[in-house]
């Protein structure tokens, strides 16, 4: 008999220890000499079950955690093995409640598969968008993401579509299909998780990319400060190549998709997309100026699709179930599903993945529980860390495009980043300033100058130096940021900044001790 | 004038051998500079001002391209880093849950501010804007290894072990 156990290899996982928990299964299992057989998966997202370890039996698999090394002595003198009851004991997977309310549509096999079987992915429906694609007209490709309704969702959400389609329209020449996979939002994850738990899906929707514009190269440009997205793409890419879904002979297709990792070193500007593609080429990661967009003059002077991770892992199914099965999830002009990251100050953080339209509270309460602290929760960012705070009273706005747009907020990339009463909103905003100065890539003054003001004027703040008229400079200098610069970066570093001031004045106007 | 002195400072041959490897492995390649840069790190640690004329040269870029390059990214060290390299997340996620307490106490334990080395060689702390791991903040990575709602007792037992 050979048992299926499965030990999550996705890096926050990993952080709670997942590592020494696999290798405590095998040894135990040795020493009792059962034929286990680990499988090393992505996770589900529900990380405060970390590491969660799960079995296969015929009724589905069992899941337990948080496990640590200890338990796993009485873990098998449970049965676990063959599901039974533990104090560890969660039951069926599918069953867990977080779990269970999700619509899982992008992440519909993380957690679930080998995440570097090219077996494993297609017994689960994988490659059916690509084989799809395969007998359409690249046209007909273009059309089906533009009917989907995808929109970006890396945080311009500009329709993906689109954009394909300005890059098919050029004459043909060499063309580049591009993956942002520089994920520097604090409170986001979704792209880590991704990459970590079914890369190969990111790779069928670059290739479909790829076919349907026809760019027969692809970039990977991925975040230094994920080592083990990298080596999961990298063991991916090679599977993918050996069974034959790339190369210069795609399914025997005749078409040419070839793929490549290149990794950033520690700039957040580089999740622009410009600035991405200067720092592919080796450059310094300074933005370039808009126009020509990246879909005419891209990487290397060429034609260019820049996706976000999500967006292209969005498109396999889009192409094996149809744009109209994606686009009835959702509301008005935002379709599909967003997978939400839910972080910070909060009891059940994790991934949901949701079809737009849940408000915070339910995604904060009903799927958090609250704040990791026990004390109230006193605002989100969404959005990153050019996000807005939300105030306590705007928890029940809806989570998409529109609804947050209207109360000054973005969705971004999907973080949400929860912080109890004992935050410092001052604090955050000059923070903010100050993330910028770190960051700023230097091209245009109102972000490079503006920020380094911007964290002086908050310190005078702070040591209440002559406040009103500081105060003033404050939203007279995020005025001309928001207007001024070449990019997002000091583009947005105001809504933070505003926002707090908005939201929570009395932060601002402490009695320095 | 210090900086110009490194630059002509012979490298010695194992050195020189290492930049060549890295040049070798990326060099042809549509522009490979960053990746040329990365090779260098890992093989030595950090990329020696004295590298930055073979690797302009290699590449027909000029010094100030490389050089460039080399300062506009946080990852790249000039100078070698202690033998473990830990780095702390800042972000918001970690700050919502006070990684500043977290840091205070690291650079009090180790005697050290962040962007050091400690005077033993044996640990440079950096400081870093997200790790992906938000949903278990404080996050803190040590020699590539992810760690999840840190504390510091946890952080105290894990740098016990290293040497």
């Amino acid at each position: 008999m050979n048992i299926k156990v499965y030990v999550p290899r996705d890096a926050t996982a990993l952080s709670l220890g997942a590592g020494r928990v696999a290798a405590a299964i095998e040894r135990e299992a040795q020493s009792r000499g059962l034929q286990v057989q680990l499988v090393r998966n992505g996770s589900r997202g529900l990380f405060w079950l970390e590491p969660l370890v799960e079995v296969a039996t015929a009724e589905g698999r069992h899941a337990y955690g948080p496990v640590t090394v200890q338990d796993i002595p009485s873990l098998f003198d449970a049965g676990f093995i063959e599901g039974k009851a533990h104090p560890l004991h969660l039951g069926l997977t599918e069953e867990i409640k977080e779990l269970k309310s999700q619509q899982r549509l992008t992440f519909a096999r993380v957690g679930i598969i080998d995440p570097v079987s090219v077996d494993d992915y297609v017994a689960h429906d994988g490659y059916a968008g690509l084989k799809r694609a395969l007998t359409m007209s690249p046209g007909e490709i273009v059309d089906a993401v533009t009917q989907s309704g995808l929109r970006g969702r890396g945080g311009a959400a500009f329709p993906t579509g689109i954009k394909w389609k300005t890059v098919l329209d050029q004459p043909p020449q060499q063309k580049y299909v591009t993956c942002n996979a520089d994920e520097g939002d604090s409170g986001t994850f979704a792209d880590r998780m991704l990459m970590e738990g079914d890369p190969l899906m990111l790779i069928e929707g670059m290739t479909i990319a790829g076919i349907a514009v026809g760019a027969t190269q692809g970039y990977i440009y991925l975040r230094a400060e994920y080592p083990h997205a990298h080596r999961a793409l990298n063991e991916a890419i090679a599977v993918a190549r050996a069974s034959g879904y790339l190369g210069s002979n795609v399914l025997g297709s005749g078409k040419q998709f070839e793929l490549e990792v290149r990794l950033g070193a520690g700039a957040y500007i580089c999740g622009e997309e410009t600035s991405m593609l200067e720092s592919l080429e080796g450059k310094r990661g300074e933005v370039r100026v808009r126009p020509p967009l990246p879909a005419i003059k891209g990487l290397f002077g060429r034609p260019t699709i820049v996706n976000n991770v999500i967006s292209l892992a969005s498109v396999p199914v889009i192409l094996a179930k149809g744009a109209d099965f994606y686009k009835d999830f959702g509301t008005g002009k935002s379709r599909g599903t967003i997978p939400l990251q839910l972080a910070g100050n909060i009891k059940h953080g994790g991934l949901i993945e949701r079809a737009f339209g849940l408000t915070l509270r339910e995604l904060i309460y009903d799927y958090g529980v609250g704040s990791a602290s026990g004390r109230p929760i006193r605002a989100v960012q969404v959005g990153g860390p050019l996000g807005a705070y939300i105030p306590a009273s705007q928890f029940d706005t809806a989570i998409d495009y529109e609804a947050l747009s209207a109360i000054g907020a973005l969705l971004g990339h999907g973080g949400v980043v929860a912080f109890d009463d004992t935050v410092d909103m001052a604090g955050m905003a000059r923070y903010a300033m100050e993330f910028c100065a770190k960051e700023s890539c230097g091209k245009c003054t109102p972000c490079r100058i503006g920020s380094t003001r911007g964290v002086e004027l908050m310190d005078r703040v702070l040591a209440n130096v002559d406040r009103d008229r500081n105060l003033q400079l404050v939203e007279e200098l995020c005025d001309t940021m928001l207007h001024g610069s070449l990019c997002g970066l000091g583009g947005m570093t105001p809504f933070p900044v505003q926002s707090a001031l908005k939201y929570f004045p009395e932060d601002f106007r402490k009695t320095v001790q | 004038m210090s900086a110009d002195r490194a630059l002509r400072d012979p490298l010695d041959e194992s050195t020189r051998g290492q930049i060549e490897a890295a040049l070798a492995a990326h060099q042809g390649r549509p522009g490979p500079l960053l990746q040329v840069l990365h090779e260098v790190q890992n093989r030595l640690g950090y990329v020696p001002p004295a590298a930055i004329p073979i690797i302009a040269e290699a590449l027909n870029l000029s010094r100030a391209d490389v050089h460039g390059v080399v300062t506009f990214y946080h990852h790249f060290r000039q100078a070698p880093g202690g033998r473990h390299v830990i780095q702390l997340c800042q972000a918001e996620a970690c700050r919502s849950m006070h990684c500043e307490q977290l840091t205070e106490h690291v650079q009090r334990k180790l005697g050290v501010e962040l962007h050091g080395t400690t005077s033993d060689g044996r640990y440079t702390l950096e400081p870093v804007y997200c790790l992906g791991n938000c949903a278990c903040s404080p996050a803190v990575m040590i020699d590539g290894e992810l760690h999840g709602r840190v504390t510091p007792d946890s952080f105290d037992a894990l740098i016990a072990p290293l040497s």
